[in-house]
């Protein structure tokens, strides 16, 4: 570890992973295609499941990977492919100006990295740490057991929530196509 | 190892930036949710990023569990909603789903 932290090689999987969040987070900031848009945020999601790893949050990182590589983005996918009309510009122009909301974003990066760099963080200078799973599955079941049942309760309230609103629309179809 | 928490808290930050951009520019309903998601990414990194750094506990990664799973919930009910405006309204432009006040 001391040899692989002397050659810097986990600073230079920084920088790539790094590289790949912000490079993919700008095309799908900016892209006029929604598709590719939907494919950067693939990377983007790699990017940061990387930097979890970097940051020893293994067992994060690779939910990351499955959670949103594997589910959010699929269902996001699905959305774009389910819904956009192809050849249809207008579906993804830009309600503000693209000028404004650069200017605003830019603005607001601003003002976040003058306080990451200006606020004295106390940092714990430790560089070797346990996996963290087992930690985590004790804070889940005692210090955070209750914040863990009502995002359990929440997640049922989500399934059937999604299933009745797709549902109530195709019982409501009928009636619409007959009126047109 | 030069890797510090500034520079964590530099690429959540520009992250961040980019999903506002996202979020402010798009007209799209999934568009705008993919500026979301980027907004929840950044928010994350600097979850993780402080419990590697700051704090020696483990609730920042806790946090970013939680965190995970609103997403993963918030997506999900918003594709359903996004599908039932578009059985609706035939397209999943924001400016037409003002006619839901009616």
């Amino acid at each position: 570890m001391t040899l692989l932290t002397a050659i810097g090689l986990s600073d230079i999987a920084f920088f790539i992973f790094a590289l790949l969040i912000i490079g993919c987070g700008a095309v799908v900031a900016f892209s006029r295609n929604i598709v590719h848009s939907g494919f950067a945020l693939m990377g983007t999601f790699a990017g940061v499941a990387g930097l979890y790893a970097l940051a020893f949050a293994q067992f994060i990182a690779a939910v990351q990977i499955m959670v949103y590589v594997g589910g959010v983005l699929v269902v996001i996918l699905f959305a774009i492919m389910m819904t956009r009309e192809i050849g249809r510009a207008e579906s993804s122009n830009p309600a503000v100006g693209r000028f404004p909301a650069v200017l605003l974003g830019v603005v607001i990066g601003a003002v976040l990295v003058f306080i990451a760099l200006q606020f004295p963080w106390t940092i714990n200078p430790s560089t070797d740490f346990d996996p963290t799973v087992n930690d985590l599955g004790d804070a889940l079941l005692s210090r955070f057991l209750i914040p863990f049942e009502v995002l359990s309760l929440l997640l049922l309230a989500v399934l059937v929530g999604a299933v009745m609103l797709v549902k109530k629309e195709i019982k409501a179809l009928p009636p619409e196509e007959k009126s047109s | 190892m030069i890797i510090g928490l500034p520079h964590y808290l530099i690429v959540a930050a520009v992250l961040f930036s980019l999903g506002i951009i996202c979020v402010v520019s798009r007209r799209n309903a999934i568009g705008l949710l993919m500026g979301v998601e980027l907004i929840l990414n950044s928010a994350n990194i600097n979850l993780v990023a402080f419990a590697r750094y700051v704090e020696s506990g483990i609730s920042g990664q806790v946090f970013a569990l939680f965190v995970i799973v609103l997403a993963a919930a918030e997506a999900a009910v918003a594709m359903a909603i996004v599908m039932a405006i578009y059985r609706h309204l035939r397209n999943i432009d924001t400016a037409a789903a003002v006619n839901l006040k009616e």
